[in-house]
């Protein structure tokens, strides 16, 4: 059984503009201790999707419109928030993207990190600021003893990271939701916080769903990934045959608009327009637009189907074996 | 080599910290550029690399004379625009224009595409209304963007386009250096292409010098013919952009390029990673000798004694460390 499985996730967010179709029939599981990526560009609903499975949804003008997500028996979506209560922070824990915003400015450390436990365990103040000294430790802050004294100011930006990953490790969650965590950071410490991850997973064999929209991180780090576009997963499959053989035309065109994938100097490959205005209603292939490959069967229905190279894609002329690589 | 078309000898920025409401007192300084010199020729492409705080704006506002430098000389053309005068620099302004990283942030809500390019075009020179019709349609297409959007705000473009307003107001004045601080990195990836590719088909046509500032090693690398390393205010590598990527001299370098992730798994796994401990030192409280001495893995003793100078390492590259040749 997986450990957390998505079934036909909609949210909508109803502004004065119209509906927002924010995310829209989204689809995936995740297993005990495996590495999920889910990679898309802004306003494609990676995030939303992740804030909706964990009630952070502002409602209204946010609504969840229809979907489950199923984690450990639980359906998150209909949990009552006691209940979900219980879940959130202590088995499925998330860090954000900054930092910075993401600490409690007038608070110590201390105070942050050992909340989780007070509030999710029976456990005496003194063993709890213990355990948030080990947890500083765990992820690499020199002094951790005397680092638990200070104000989040007082930590660098990569430091703060830091905390925040102790502070949501610290109940031993089975899941992580990592937010862009690494975006805000420079890259020798984006590389740092990567192989921090790397190794709390190995150590606790907890399943981690990675958001970014930078392909080369997810590639290192993740097993299977899922390309977002307008709201839907467009293709999904292991890291390998979604980077090696990409099938859907975005996730193709994503690749080779990437310059570190491309010859120096070589003229890069663009992808016409822009991504849609999920407030307007759209039938059949949210890339259609944009795609080079367009058809009039793409104005159909399109629904995430798997293929024979081991990944799942939402295109009607893959499905149909009418582009081949 | 060519005749230097952009000479930066010895550039200092310094900026005072100061403390105290009324009463400033000095009680300390940020040297965010400390003796910065390259020269580049017309039409070249350099790539500007480092972590956040490392100095690369500073440089590029310093060359701009956005700021005006501590010490050192910008020599363009054969003119030294650090000592213009007020009045000579407004004039020679028409020769080098900078891009912004934010396009919401760099253009004026208030102003139309039409307004914000013959601003830029009058601020030079006398010029007919008839002409500048002209020129400001004429300029649109060459950035992309369609002519009939001449009288629409900023707000009612994309992110991409708007990058691609900026671009043509710098290129309104028809300047002969333009420095691009971050211009892709507010950019959706897909967008990013569109702009990195208008960029060197510009600089291709135009003969357009480029200093290109950014913390994305790849999309540096991409569009560079150079690239400049800076830690803390100097310039610790440069050379030509393939091999400063391929075979990194200075251990920074090295710990920055294999810091960078690559959008393939394969290569990913096989990758050996320096991983860097702690994080950049202050600008305030630079380490004494080589600024990177605690953070090298190479590091000794007479590292830490005297700032090391960027010295030629071969015909194309230099670096600024001592134990460059020991190393590789």
């Amino acid at each position: 059984m997986p450990l957390l499985e998505v079934k036909n996730l909609r949210t909508y967010f109803h502004t004065r503009n119209g509906v927002v179709r924010a995310v829209d029939g989204v689809s995936f599981e995740i297993e005990k201790g495996q590495t999920l990526g889910i990679v898309g560009e802004s306003g494609s609903g990676k995030s939303v999707t992740c804030y909706s499975m964990l009630g952070l949804i502002p409602q209204p003008p946010g609504r969840i419109e229809s979907g489950e997500a199923i984690f450990d028996g639980v359906d998150l979506l209909k949990a009552k928030p006691a209940e979900l209560r219980q879940i959130r922070g202590k088995r499925i824990a998330m860090i954000f993207q900054d930092p910075m915003t993401s600490l409690n400015p007038y608070m110590r450390v201390e105070d942050q990190l050992i909340e989780p436990l007070l509030i999710h365990q029976k456990i005496e103040r003194k063993r709890a600021v213990e355990l948030g000294v080990q947890a500083l430790q765990d992820v690499g802050i020199q002094d951790a003893a005397n680092r638990i004294r200070s104000y989040p100011h007082e930590f660098s930006g990569g430091m703060r990271q830091r905390v925040m990953i102790a502070m949501a490790l610290i109940t031993k969650p089975d899941l992580l939701i990592a937010d862009e965590p690494t975006t805000a950071l420079d890259v020798t410490v984006q590389a740092q916080i990567i192989e921090l991850v790397k190794r709390m997973q190995a150590e606790r064999g907890m399943a981690v769903i990675w958001i970014s929209h930078d392909l080369g991180v997810v590639a290192g780090l993740c097993q299977r990934v899922n390309v977002m576009y307008a709201g839907r997963v467009v293709e999904s499959g292991p890291t390998a045959s979604i980077f090696r053989t990409p099938q859907h035309p975005y996730n193709r065109a994503l690749q080779k608009s990437i310059p570190a994938l491309q010859p120096k100097g070589a003229e890069l490959y663009t992808i016409a327009g822009m991504p849609p205005d999920v407030s307007k209603p759209f039938v059949g292939c949210p890339f259609a637009p944009r795609c080079e490959f367009a058809q009039e069967v793409c104005r159909g229905p399109v629904e995430l189907k798997p293929g024979d190279s081991g990944q799942a894609t939402a295109c009607v002329r893959v499905q149909n074996g009418e582009l081949k690589l | 080599m060519a005749e230097a078309f952009l000479q930066v000898e010895n550039l200092k920025t310094h900026f005072p910290v100061e403390s105290g409401m009324i009463l400033k007192k000095r009680v300390g300084t940020v040297r965010a550029v400390d003796g910065v010199s390259f020269s580049l020729t017309r039409g070249e492409i350099l790539g500007l690399v480092g972590e956040s705080g490392c100095g690369k704006s500073t440089l590029g506002r310093t060359i701009m004379q956005l700021i005006p430098p501590t010490e050192g000389a910008v020599v363009l053309a054969g003119k030294n625009l650090a000592s213009l005068s007020k009045q000579d620099l407004r004039a020679a302004r028409a020769d080098f224009q900078m891009i912004f990283q934010d396009p919401y942030a760099s253009l004026n809500p208030r102003m139309t595409v039409f307004d914000a390019l013959a601003e830029a075009m009058r601020a030079h020179r006398k010029i007919s209304a008839s002409e500048i019709n002209e020129r400001v349609a004429a300029l649109m297409q060459k950035v992309g963007l369609s002519p009939r959007f001449v009288k629409k705000y900023p707000h009612e473009f994309s992110g991409g386009q708007r990058q691609r307003i900026a671009i043509a107001r710098a290129l309104a004045v028809e300047p002969k250096l333009i420095i691009a601080d971050e211009p892709v990195s507010a950019l959706d990836v897909s967008i990013q292409a569109q702009i990195i590719n208008l960029l060197a088909k510009l600089s291709r046509e135009m003969q357009l010098t480029l200093i290109f500032i950014s913390h994305d090693l790849s999309v540096v690398k991409h569009i560079s013919d150079r690239i400049a390393v800076m830690y803390l205010g100097r310039i610790v590598e440069m050379g030509p952009a393939a091999q400063v990527f391929e075979k990194p001299l200075h251990p920074y370098t090295k710990a920055l390029v294999s810091a960078v992730p690559i959008p393939d798994p394969e290569r990913e796994k096989q990758r050996q990673r320096v991983i860097l401990s702690g994080d950049p030192p202050s600008p305030l409280n630079p380490p004494a000798g080589c600024a990177f001495h605690p953070r090298c893995a190479h590091t000794t003793a007479e590292c830490s004694r005297a700032v090391p100078e960027l010295q030629d390492f071969d015909a194309s590259r230099r670096t600024a460390c001592i134990r460059a040749r020991e190393i590789n």
